[in-house]
């Protein structure tokens, strides 16, 4: 989501950054560092000549919404409470805060205890049955959540019309099971869940349905300046006519480590398969087995990623040590034939 | 001003431009600090003289123009614009030179620029080191791992004499990075960020 794209589409010009002098008195001290300049945000019109703009309240909505939406995992409320300061402005806050928070909520796929905490909620797309309530279909119950609060503070048995079938149920849940028992191995503090996304209400074999697994782990370490997230998204769609199970993973790596600094992670990774339709138990074990497959190939493939860095990837940007393998001999450049190497290097040579 | 340098921290590297114009727009009063104090990616301009490249920075810009290391003429021409001493200016090209070696020694390509100038209230200089490199597929990248990368290093040193030859020298490092490869068992890796190091050593006046 771009910023510029929302807050200036309604201009429908491209903004660009000039500086432009005030005036200022000359100085006895450095005139160069005295001289200030303001930089003000200048758009350029296609037919006008650049004028100033003062930002409208929807403009400043829009950039406080692209603030919140970019906040790293588990950041959302750090973000917050700097945007407000910067903002100054509480009606503009409140708004944005209530149309972004639902957003990240679902984007990031917080996980919420229930209020007597008989079990989690997680807020995404695939659970949601109203702006604010969210099924969580293992227990059964539906929480009501406050999105800028990000907590649950209401729940309810879920009513049967939100429930799937029992035809679809015991697919689902059989699939549920063996998928906790996965995530419960494979990751140390991970959250999973099972929906049904399409075809819930069928009653028998002979219809096609879609079920979606949601797994995501989140480790937030902001005394040591650092948070990181893990989620994966698998779709599985039951044909019946073929009689096969088509299955998309879709997974998503980000960290974020900010002392004296900010260096972010994002990492992405699409994979498709597919088993035959059968019954309940074979189909969740097999699923199960695919998605621990890519998830693990996926997992070894980032370290590897991260192996290589070092040594080869890095390595286009910057060498560890010169060719010479030695440290760059700061007292004795001449041993490097400056003339010939540097005239090649720089194309200076017409 | 906390609060903006708070949001900086928090927003995802490859949009330090966004996040920056936007923060512009909501504070316009503090335009001067938010620029001085926000690292952006390095921008480069060509001293056609020379033909070379040369980089931007606040430390070589007086008005809308930037003087080139290269030729010490400011791009577009300005008049009376502001120069080193001519012996800060004899440092600069020397410092330049050395600088263009040890840059093509560990970057293999890349723009480097050195610029030095007088800090009037206490007889030093500063000294800023440049170094800017692309490591994409499709610019200087050799081995071919990178679809997109690049490097920026900004390094300010403030070097000032103290009593009995002795100089106080304090260096502020702050590297930008981004990378981003895509392949088919990894999918698409992107890292990117900045940091920023401040060192106050002691040592001997050259």
């Amino acid at each position: 989501m771009n910023a510029l794209e929302i807050v200036f589409t309604p201009y429908q010009t491209t903004p660009c950054l000039r500086p432009q002098f005030s005036n200022t008195e000359t100085d006895q001290l450095s005139p160069r560092r005295q001289t200030h300049c303001s930089y003000k945000l200048v758009t350029v019109s296609a037919m006008e000549d650049a004028e100033e703009i003062l930002l409208s309240d929807d403009q400043k909505i829009d950039i406080a919404k692209w603030f919140l939406l970019n906040s790293p995992p588990g950041e959302i409320q750090y973000v917050a409470k700097d945007l407000r300061s910067v903002l100054n402005d509480e009606d503009v806050y409140r708004r944005a805060a209530s149309e972004a928070f639902p957003l990240y909520n679902k984007l990031q796929i917080i996980c919420l205890q229930f209020p007597n905490r008989s079990g989690e909620v997680l807020v995404s797309s695939f659970s949601e049955l109203s702006e604010d309530e969210y099924l969580d279909p293992r227990t059964a119950q539906v929480g009501k959540v406050d999105h800028v609060r990000q907590i649950c503070t209401q729940m309810r048995p879920a009513r049967d019309e939100e429930l799937p079938s029992q035809y679809i149920e015991e697919y689902r849940c059989a699939l549920d099971a063996e998928i906790s028992k996965y995530v419960g191995e494979a990751y140390p503090k991970g959250v999973c869940s099972v929906y049904c996304t399409s075809g819930k209400d069928a009653e028998d074999c002979g219809s096609d349905f879609e079920l979606v697994v949601v797994i995501t782990a989140t480790r937030h370490s902001p005394q040591n300046f650092c948070n990181g997230s893990w989620a994966s998204i698998w779709n599985i769609e039951f044909k019946d006519e073929l009689q096969t199970v088509e299955v998309r993973g879709k997974m998503q790596v980000t960290a974020h480590y900010f002392e004296e600094g900010n260096v972010q992670l994002d990492a992405k990774h699409e994979c498709r398969d597919s088993t035959i339709f059968q019954s309940p138990d074979d189909s969740a074990d097999s699923l199960m087995n695919i998605i621990r497959h890519h998830e693990t190939e996926y997992l070894t493939s980032l370290q590897t990623s991260y192996s290589n860095l070092p040594d080869s990837t890095f390595k286009e940007l910057r060498r560890k040590l010169p060719v010479t393998r030695t440290l760059f001999p700061w007292h004795n450049t001449l041993q490097f034939s400056l003339t010939r190497d540097l005239t090649k290097e720089l194309g200076l040579e017409k | 001003m906390e609060a903006a340098m708070g949001l900086m921290r928090r927003m995802p590297p490859k949009h330090t431009d966004t996040a920056l114009s936007a923060l512009l727009s909501l504070l316009p009063d503090h335009s001067s600090d938010l620029l001085s104090q926000i690292d952006q990616p390095l921008q480069v301009l060509c001293d056609v003289d020379n033909a070379k490249e040369f980089i931007l920075c606040e430390y070589n810009r007086d008005a809308d123009s930037y003087r080139s290391p290269w030729s010490n003429k400011y791009h577009p021409p300005l008049e009376e614009g502001m120069h080193p001493s001519a012996e800060l200016r004899k440092l600069e090209i020397e410092a330049n030179e050395i600088f263009t070696v040890y840059r093509d020694q560990y970057y293999e390509g890349g723009i480097s620029s050195v610029y030095l100038w007088e800090e009037d209230d206490n007889e030093g200089f500063v000294a800023c080191f440049l170094i800017k490199k692309d490591g994409s597929k499709y610019a200087h990248g050799k081995r071919g791992y990178l679809h997109e990368g690049g490097w920026d290093a900004i390094h300010v040193i403030q070097v000032g004499p103290e009593a009995q030859g002795m100089a106080h020298y304090c260096l502020t490092s702050t590297i930008m990075l981004s990378l981003t490869t895509n392949g088919d068992t990894s999918g698409t890796f992107n890292l990117s960020g900045s940091i920023r190091r401040q060192v106050t050593p002691k040592d001997p006046q050259h």
